[in-house]
């Protein structure tokens, strides 16, 4: 629905904040909704809050499969 | 940046658009409602309608928070901050939303009331922390993305003791709305407005997980594929729907595996628990009365409720009489359909809220699909 | 345009002030900008010292200017920006760029400047002195001269600190006719630069936004590239600073101008990926965010490879770019061909742009 967007943890900080980063900018949020945080993680940013972890092996696999997709051979008829 | 870019990524797009186009069906058409204000950003802002065969048509649901909150909710916060003297913090997307009297809480900024956007529920804590004198409420809307964070908000104001801090709740449910849809008598005995399948909201998702989708997929016989936020996630998604229609089936499947489970995320659907209940009823612009689709404070938290408060009666407005945004937020009408789009409604001006929010179809097809079709001169 | 002689009759007299302005704890108070000894001070010992040139040591209430050669061009901007000092600037530094970007937009070789201050009450004279340090030195670098100025102070609570108007003066030299009314089909769209460095180095600083990126304002003077560019291109059709508002916003004032339509190309339009990343976050869209250090250009056709060269050989225009043509469209809308090759309206601001959550 929203404006949400994939960013890394680089840093725990106290009181359930942490901060990351998306493309070089950096900023402070809270990830008091997603269990068990770490650094190198990567998470959903929506109005200040982490609000999910994003899986990077399922990421992968939904590139490789966009990738695959765009070259089916019965799509080439 | 990091998993945006690669879902961006312009030439697969293009052959995803040509695998859709080989394989739908010329003889029939493929109607399907996005349900997420950032799905349509995303179709307007990357021109994916240009890409996609004809046969493919997107109609617009009502999946923007701003779009769907009535005229009297914002009359009422108004009232708190130019009647009760509040401090009332507010996202930007809220700001500009016509209420009565051609007022706005813009409007009513500019006529003095103390009214501040913020960017999250912990700035509005943090503005009620440096103003003890003052009471600071928070304006929260939004679907379930939107709620945990709100929720956290409220368990901290009171872990704290803070005194001057409440909320003004409006958010809403995503399933209700699309039951409501569903059952509509154009949609499901008239069937006057054709709708197919569903794009399924993505960060909405995450939170509720794929479950309670399951139980439209089924009763409705309408498929849903859970898209991701990009535009690549969209494509691809409108291909699994595509290829679900043609084969008849009509299941829950998710796109958007790389942030969504079944079940959720638990931990975020247990705050929200704690903090707020549903309500019988809840007011939709364009809905009218949605049974059990939206939330409240509960009683244990009813102190931090700005309703509860200042002592809030809601008073129901009707829209603008010529304001199609009723139609419009239900799939029935298009943008152009309404007669003052473009004319008196128009993105500086706003009649409604679907030509407020940017999200809104009419501010999404104004601002970046209108007149596409004007031919341009090759130039050499 | 000979600078007034220096009698030397005028400006060794002491002024017998009590004691020196403090600039480590003092205020702007209302006697400043009263027409009294006070203001007097406050001329004397922060903007004439600062300013320093021959007009202002005349200590007139105007500047005699003499008769330039060329045709004059003036300009007048109010600056208001908050907050006052940014990573890249302060309200100083841009007033100073922005209106001599705007005389130099005419092809106009900017000469002199006027500055008038309305300050609040209660401003701390140490910042004040900042700025007015920060416009000297902005003013040397472009070789023009603040030449005449005005003070006022209002009363705490009716003013943001300091609001500037500053006011250029500059001539063009005959055979030079640029101007938002000239763009014509078939022209080229180019940009000096990377888009949106200036409003999100701002946006980072506003209270509600806590992110620490490595985003300057690109606040500069245009006037020597400028200069360069017109040498390559004699004949350029419109030149615009896409400050307030955006490259979109100033692609619309000149489509409307001209009665032309624009057709533009997301993949070739240089935006940095800080930006990119700042604006996703906000809800913001870096075609409206605001430029103080660039310039868009529209030129013939066969001028453009030549113009483009011209700029990437300035410091100011390293990273320029054709970004698209003018074209027919009674309509006049900006059209943009997105990175999915699909096509977008560019249509202008409604408004302010508001960061979006949804």
């Amino acid at each position: 629905m929203c404006l949400a967007i994939p960013v890394k943890v680089i840093e725990l900080r106290a009181a359930d904040q942490a901060l990351v980063d998306v493309g070089g900018v950096r900023k402070e949020i809270d990830v008091s909704l997603v269990e068990g945080v770490q650094t190198g993680d990567y998470v959903i940013l929506h109005v200040g809050f982490a609000i999910n972890r994003l899986d990077e092996a399922e990421a992968q696999k939904t590139l490789a499969m966009l990738r695959e997709m765009g070259v089916q051979p019965e799509a080439a008829a | 940046m990091k998993y945006v870019d690669e879902f961006r990524d312009g030439t697969v797009a293009r052959q995803l658009a040509q695998t859709i186009a080989a394989e739908v069906d010329p003889e029939r058409r493929y109607h399907l409602m996005e349900f997420c204000g950032g799905h349509t950003h995303a179709i307007s802002r990357y021109g994916l309608r240009d890409l996609l065969p004809e046969e493919i048509h997107f109609i617009h649901g009502p999946g923007c928070p701003v779009c769907v909150l009535p005229i009297g909710r914002i009359d009422s916060a108004i009232e708190l901050a130019r009647d009760h003297g509040v401090i009332l913090c507010s996202y930007g997307d809220t700001l500009r939303v016509p209420a009565s009297g051609r007022m706005s809480l813009l409007r009513a900024k500019a006529e003095g009331a103390d009214i501040r956007m913020v960017y999250s529920s912990a700035d509005a804590l943090k503005i009620a922390r440096e103003n003890p004198g003052r009471e600071v409420v928070f304006f929260a809307i939004g679907f379930e993305t939107t709620t945990p964070p709100t929720a956290v908000a409220l368990r901290q104001a009171r872990a704290e003791g803070l005194k001057n801090f409440s909320v003004f709740a409006n958010h809403v449910l995503t399933p209700s709305a699309i039951q409501n849809i569903l059952e509509s008598p154009e949609v499901r005995s008239l069937g006057t407005i054709p709708l197919d399948g569903f794009i399924g909201p993505s960060h909405v998702s995450t939170i509720i997980g794929s479950r309670p989708y399951e139980f439209f997929a089924e009763e409705f016989q309408k498929p849903v594929v859970i898209a991701g936020f990009e535009p690549l996630d969209v494509l691809q998604s409108v291909l699994m729907l595509v290829r679900q229609l043609n084969e008849g089936r009509a299941e829950v499947e998710n796109q958007f595996c790389r942030a969504v489970t079944r079940e959720g995320n638990q931990k975020a659907q247990a705050l929200v628990a704690e903090v707020f209940e549903l309500r019988d009823r809840f007011e939709w612009r364009g809905l009218g009365e949605v049974p059990y689709s939206a939330l409240r404070i509960r009683e244990a938290f009813r102190d931090l409720d700005a309703e509860h408060r200042f002592g809030l009666e809601y008073r129901s407005v009707p829209d603008h009489k010529a304001c199609e945004c009723g139609t419009i937020l239900r799939g029935l009408k298009q943008p152009q359909d309404c007669k003052v789009f473009g004319t008196v409604c128009t993105p500086d001006n706003p009649l409604g809220s679907c030509m407020v929010s940017a999200e809104g179809a009419c501010a999404a097809h104004y601002t970046y699909g209108q007149f596409k079709n004007v031919p341009i001169a090759e130039v050499s | 345009m000979s600078a007034p002689a220096d009698t030397g009759s005028g400006t060794a007299v002491k002024r017998g002030y009590i004691r020196p302005l403090d600039f480590k704890n003092g205020k702007v108070e209302m006697a400043h900008g009263g027409g009294g000894r006070a203001m007097a001070q406050l001329i004397d010992e922060l903007f004439q010292p600062a300013f320093d040139n021959p007009w202002l040591r005349q200590a007139n209430d105007q500047a005699l200017l003499g008769r330039p050669e060329g045709r004059i061009v003036m300009a007048t901007d109010s600056h208001v920006v908050s907050p006052l000092f940014f990573p890249g600037g302060d309200i100083g530094s841009l007033s100073v760029h922005g209106t001599i970007n705007d005389v130099a937009t005419s092809g106009a070789r900017p000469l002199w400047l006027a500055a008038g201050f309305i300050l609040e009450e209660g401003f701390p004279l140490g910042e004040l002195k900042r700025i007015v340090d920060s416009m000297a030195a902005a003013a040397r670098a472009a070789g023009v001269a603040i030449v005449t100025g005005d003070t006022k102070v209002v009363e705490r609570g009716h003013g943001d600190g300091v609001f500037i108007t500053t006011t250029g003066v500059g001539v063009v030299p005959e055979g030079i006719t640029i101007s938002g009314d000239r763009a014509r089909p078939g022209d080229r769209i180019l940009v000096s630069g990377f888009l949106g460095d200036h409003g999100v180095a701002i946006m980072s600083l506003r209270e509600n936004l806590s992110f620490s990126t490595n985003i300057v304002s690109d606040s500069a003077a245009l006037h020597e590239l400028i200069a360069d560019m017109i040498r390559a291109a004699p004949d350029l059709h419109c030149l615009r600073d896409p400050t307030r508002g955006g490259l979109a916003s100033t692609l619309n004032e000149i489509a409307r101008q001209s009665g032309v339509g624009m057709a533009i190309r997301e993949t070739d339009i240089p935006v940095r990926e800080e930006v990119e990343a700042a604006c996703e976050l906000l809800g913001l869209d870096p075609l409206y965010v605001a430029n103080e250090g660039k310039v868009v250009a529209i030129c013939p056709p066969e001028c453009a490879e030549a113009l483009l060269a011209a700029m990437q050989a300035h410091p100011l225009g390293r990273d320029a770019a054709i970004i698209g043509e003018v074209i027919e469209d009674p309509h006049g809308f900006v059209q943009m061909e997105t990175t999915f090759g699909g096509r977008r309206n560019v249509d202008w601001l409604s408004g302010e742009q508001l960061p979006r959550i949804c």
